[in-house]
C-alpha cells in the first residue's frame, strides 16, 4: 500500500494549470499565502520558522507576490500587528517556533479571545533549552485551551493543502479562530519534496476573499472590539468561543469536501487512517512521526503482524469521535508523543493525554500504552516503532506491560 | 454566633487609605475581642483613578464557620453599616467596571446604618439618598470630606472619628473600649483615640422612613446571554440622528451610551455663561469625556450625566468668567443649563450667580507649597 502521503509523488491528472516543484514545507507555506492572496505578513526569525519569510520575501521581491511585508521587532510585535490587520479587513499570516511562539503568547492569547482569523505556521522546535532547535511539539501545544484551531501536517503537499483549508475555516463567520499549522522542524522545514502547486484560478475557486462584513473596524462602520469586561461578561464570551470551536467542526468537514472536489486530493479531515481496518493494535501519532510509523507498520505486516496507524491531522478540534470509531476496534493503542508534560496523569505527554480521555466513556475501550519519542528532534526510527508495536500487542494479549506510566523510548539509559 | 459587616464607600486614590484604615481598624479592634475578620477592597473597582467610586470591607465574625460564608464574594450584600467618606457618593455609585448606578444604601441591610461625613443636614441628605423601601438610619459625623494628595496621606483623624462613630451605632461588631484600644496601639497617638472618643459622643442616628429619600428609580438593564450577544467582542456604536448637529449632513455621529453614565465620579460640575461663551470649541475638544452637546445655535452644553467633573473645560476656556465649576453639593439635579437659560435668560443669570457662591474645595490633594499649613490653620477641628 502506498503511504497516502507521498501518493503525490505519482502521476495523477490535477487541475489545470496545477505545476510540480521541488519544494520543501516552509517554501510550500509560502506559496499557500501568495495563493491566498495574504494582505500583511509579519516576520521576526527564529528557526525553522523563518525559512517562510525567506520565501516569501524572495516572492514579493520577484514580483510574485503583492503583500505588506513587515519586520517586527519582536515575535510579541509581530503576532499583534497581524491582529490589528486582522481586525480592519487584511488576510493575515503569521509565525513562529519553540519559545518565540512563547515570547508572543500575550497576543496569541487574546488572538483567539478576540476571535481573529489568523492563520500562522509553528515550525515545531524545542523550547531552547539550551539552544535546541530540534522538532518537540511542545510550542504549539501550548496553545491548545485558548481557541486556536491546531493541526499538524507530515508533507510539504500536506502543509500547502491545510493552509488553503485553514484560511477558508479560519475565515468562515462560523468559525472565525485563529489557526496554527504545525510543521515539523528539519524533516518538513528544511526538506524539499515533489509538491504539486495549484493554479490561482484553482484556489480562488476554493477560497473567497476574506470579509470580515459588519465586524470590520473602519470609520464607516463604528465599533469597538474587546472593550474592558468582568466577570459579568467574560463568561458568556468564552461561551461563544466554545461555540466557535464546536462549529468548527463541520466546517472544517466541508471545506475538506470541497478541496477534494477542486483539487482532487483531501483525505479524511481529522485523521489519517493507515492499514487500520483489521487492525488488532494502533500507534497514534502526529506530524512526520508518519514517515518511520509507516515503514514499520508495514514491515509488521509482512511478519503477519495486524497494526495500523492513526495520524492526528487535527488536534483542536479533536477528533473524539473518529478516535473512538477508530480505536474502538482495537486491542490496545499505543500513543507516540513528541512532546511531555512533566507530572500530569501516568507522566505521559499531552496527545496520549487526550486520546485516554477521549476514549475513557467507551464501554470496551482499548488498553492504552503511551510513549515519549524523539524529543529534541531525535530520529524516531523504524526499530523504535517496532518496539512500541510490539509492547502494545503484549498489552493486548494480557502481557504485563505497565498500562499506568509512560514509556520512554530512544532515550539513553 | 454572630458575624456584622462594614461597607466603605470612597472616592479612588484621594480616599484609599482613609478608608483602608476603617476597616483595618474594625477588623483589628474586633481581633482584641477574640473575634476573627477580613478587610478587602472591591476586586472591580479601580481606586487608583482620580475621584472614583470604590469601595473597602471589613467583615468580623465570632467563628470562622459564618466569616466562610463572607468570603470569596466581591461584595458582601447585606451590610450592618455602610460607612460614605464623601456625601457627594449620596447621589449613587457607578464605580469603574460597573454597569449601572447603585444605590449608595443598596448594600445595606434593613435596619442597618448610613454614617456620612457631612456638613449638610440629615434633612437634606436624606433627599439625595435613593428611596430604600425599608427603613434604616443615617447618622452623620459632621465633617467635610477628607481628601489626601495622590502621594500623601492628610491624617486629619477622619479614619479614628468614623471608627468611634462605627462603635455607637453598631455596638455589636465591636465596642468602644477595643476600638480606643486597639486605635491606641495601631496609631500610639492619644489624640487619636480623644478624636474617636468624641465621634462617639457626638454621633445621632436619625431614623429613615422607608419610602424617604429621592423616588427617582435608578437606571437599570438587563446583561445580554452569550447566544444575544454579538461574537468577537463587538460593540457598536450608537449612531446619533445627523440632523441633531447643526452643520452636520451625513456622516457617522456618535452619542452617549444610554446605560454608561459616569456622574457619580464628580465633586465639582461646570456652569456656563452663554452669555460670555465665545463658541471657541475648547471646551468641546478637550473634555476627555466628550460631555459636551453642541446644541442647534452652535453653543456647548454640558451633559451632566456624562461629565465627570475633572474641570478641563474651565482651564481651557479663554474667556473670564464663562465656564466656573461649583460644588456638586450645590445640585439637585441634571438638567441642561442651555435648556435653562433658553427658557429665562435673567432667570438664569441669577441662578449662575448663586451657584458660582459654592465654589468647590478643591484639596484634591495639594497644589502649592504650603497648602496644609493653610488648611489645618484653617481647620476648626
Amino acid at each position: 500500500m502506498t503511504p497516502p502521503d507521498l501518493a503525490v509523488a505519482e502521476k495523477i491528472d490535477g487541475p489545470s494549470g496545477e505545476t510540480e516543484e521541488l519544494i520543501s514545507g516552509s517554501e510550500a507555506i509560502a506559496h499557500a499565502c501568495r495563493l491566498a492572496d495574504v494582505d500583511v505578513i509579519t516576520a521576526y526569525p527564529i528557526r525553522p520558522y523563518d525559512t517562510v519569510m525567506q520565501y516569501v520575501s524572495q516572492m514579493i521581491s520577484n514580483g510574485d507576490f503583492d503583500c505588506e511585508f513587515i519586520v517586527a521587532e519582536s515575535e510579541h510585535s509581530q503576532f499583534e500587528i497581524v491582529k490589528h490587520a486582522s481586525v480592519v479587513g487584511a488576510r493575515v499570516f503569521c509565525g513562529s517556533s519553540g519559545v518565540g511562539w512563547f515570547y508572543a503568547f500575550e497576543a496569541l492569547a487574546v488572538t483567539a479571545g478576540l476571535r481573529v482569523p489568523m492563520v500562522a505556521m509553528v515550525g515545531n522546535r524545542a523550547l531552547d533549552d539550551p539552544g535546541a532547535f530540534g522538532v518537540e511539539h511542545n510550542d504549539a501545544l501550548a496553545v491548545r485551551d485558548l481557541g486556536w484551531m491546531l493541526n499538524w501536517v507530515s508533507t510539504a503537499q500536506e502543509a500547502l493543502d491545510t493552509a488553503l483549508i485553514a484560511y477558508r475555516v479560519a475565515e468562515d463567520p462560523r468559525v472565525s479562530l485563529p489557526c496554527a499549522i504545525s510543521c515539523d522542524g528539519a524533516f518538513l522545514t528544511h526538506s524539499q519534496t515533489l509538491v504539486k502547486v495549484p493554479a490561482q484560478e484553482t484556489v480562488d475557486s476554493f477560497l473567497p476573499p476574506y470579509d470580515r462584513a459588519e465586524k470590520q473596524l473602519h470609520p464607516d462602520n463604528p465599533i469597538t472590539i474587546a472593550p474592558q469586561v468582568n466577570e459579568d461578561w467574560l463568561m458568556e464570551m468564552r461561551r461563544q468561543n466554545d461555540m466557535a470551536m464546536r462549529r468548527a467542526r463541520g466546517v472544517i468537514i466541508e471545506a475538506y469536501e470541497d478541496f477534494n472536489a477542486k483539487f482532487g486530493r483531501s483525505g479524511e479531515p481529522f485523521i489519517e487512517r493507515y492499514m487500520m481496518d483489521d487492525a488488532e493494535i494502533a500507534l497514534v501519532g502526529m506530524g512526520t512521526l508518519a514517515m518511520p510509523v509507516r515503514v514499520a507498520v508495514r514491515k509488521m505486516r509482512e511478519q503477519g503482524k495486524k497494526v495500523g496507524f492513526v495520524r492526528v491531522r487535527w488536534f483542536r478540534p479533536f477528533p473524539t469521535i473518529e478516535l473512538q470509531d477508530v480505536l474502538g476496534r482495537v486491542h490496545a493503542v499505543g500513543v507516540i508523543d513528541r512532546d511531555y508534560s512533566f507530572g500530569s496523569a501516568f507522566h505521559s505527554g499531552v496527545l496520549a493525554t487526550e486520546v485516554r480521555s477521549a476514549l475513557y466513556p467507551m464501554e470496551n475501550p482499548p488498553k492504552i500504552i503511551s510513549f515519549i519519542a524523539g524529543l529534541g528532534g531525535r530520529e524516531v526510527n523504524a526499530d523504535n516503532v517496532i518496539e512500541m508495536a510490539d509492547m502494545a500487542f503484549d498489552a493486548a494479549g494480557g502481557g504485563d506491560i505497565n498500562d499506568q506510566d509512560t514509556h520512554w523510548i530512544g532515550v539513553r539509559e | 454566633m454572630s458575624t456584622g459587616s462594614v461597607e466603605v464607600i470612597y472616592r479612588g486614590i484621594f480616599q484609599k487609605t482613609l478608608a483602608k484604615n476603617i476597616c483595618r481598624g474594625i477588623v483589628l479592634a474586633a481581633r482584641r475581642e477574640g473575634k476573627i475578620g477580613i478587610a478587602f477592597g472591591r476586586y472591580g473597582d479601580s481606586p487608583e483613578r482620580n475621584g472614583i467610586p470604590a469601595k473597602q470591607f471589613a467583615v468580623v465574625s465570632d467563628n470562622s464557620e459564618e466569616l466562610e460564608e463572607h468570603l470569596a464574594k466581591y461584595e458582601p450584600d447585606n451590610n450592618d453599616v455602610t460607612i460614605v467618606v464623601d456625601d457627594a457618593l449620596c447621589k449613587g455609585v457607578e464605580s469603574w467596571a460597573w454597569y449601572g448606578l447603585q444605590p449608595i444604601n443598596k448594600l445595606l441591610a434593613d435596619g442597618g446604618t448610613l454614617v456620612v461625613t457631612s456638613t449638610q443636614s440629615a434633612n437634606k441628605l436624606i433627599k439625595t439618598v435613593h428611596c430604600k423601601g425599608a427603613p434604616y438610619n443615617l447618622a452623620i459625623v459632621k465633617s467635610p470630606a477628607s481628601f489626601s494628595g495622590l502621594w500623601v496621606y492628610k491624617d486629619d483623624h477622619t479614619d479614628v472619628r468614623l471608627l468611634g462613630a462605627l462603635t455607637k451605632v453598631a455596638p455589636q461588631i465591636v465596642s468602644l473600649e477595643s476600638m480606643l484600644e486597639a486605635i491606641k496601639e495601631q496609631w500610639k497617638d492619644d489624640l487619636k483615640v480623644a478624636s474617636a472618643k468624641k465621634a462617639y459622643n457626638a454621633v445621632e442616628s436619625t431614623p429613615v422612613g422607608a419610602d424617604q429619600g429621592n423616588d427617582e428609580v435608578p437606571f437599570s438593564f438587563d446583561l445580554p446571554g452569550w447566544t444575544k450577544m454579538e461574537e468577537g467582542l463587538v460593540i457598536r456604536g450608537m449612531d446619533a440622528k445627523p440632523q441633531d448637529v447643526p452643520g452636520r449632513d451625513g456622516g457617522y455621529v456618535p452619542t452617549r451610551n444610554e446605560t454608561f453614565k459616569k456622574f457619580s465620579t464628580r465633586t465639582m460640575r461646570p456652569v456656563i455663561n452663554f452669555d460670555t461663551c465665545t463658541k471657541c470649541t475648547l471646551c468641546w475638544l478637550n473634555c476627555p469625556d466628550t460631555c459636551f452637546d453642541i446644541t442647534p445655535d452652535g453653543f456647548y452644553d454640558a451633559n451632566m450625566e456624562a461629565c465627570c467633573g475633572c474641570g478641563v473645560c474651565e482651564a481651557v476656556c479663554p474667556v473670564n468668567e464663562c465656564v466656573t465649576m461649583v460644588n456638586e453639593e450645590a445640585f439637585e439635579n441634571h438638567d441642561s443649563q442651555w435648556e435653562m437659560w433658553g427658557k429665562d435668560k435673567e432667570g438664569y443669570l441669577a441662578w449662575l450667580s448663586e451657584k458660582i457662591t459654592h465654589l468647590p474645595a478643591r484639596s484634591h490633594g495639594f497644589h502649592h507649597v504650603g497648602q496644609y499649613a493653610e488648611e489645618i490653620a484653617d481647620d476648626p477641628a
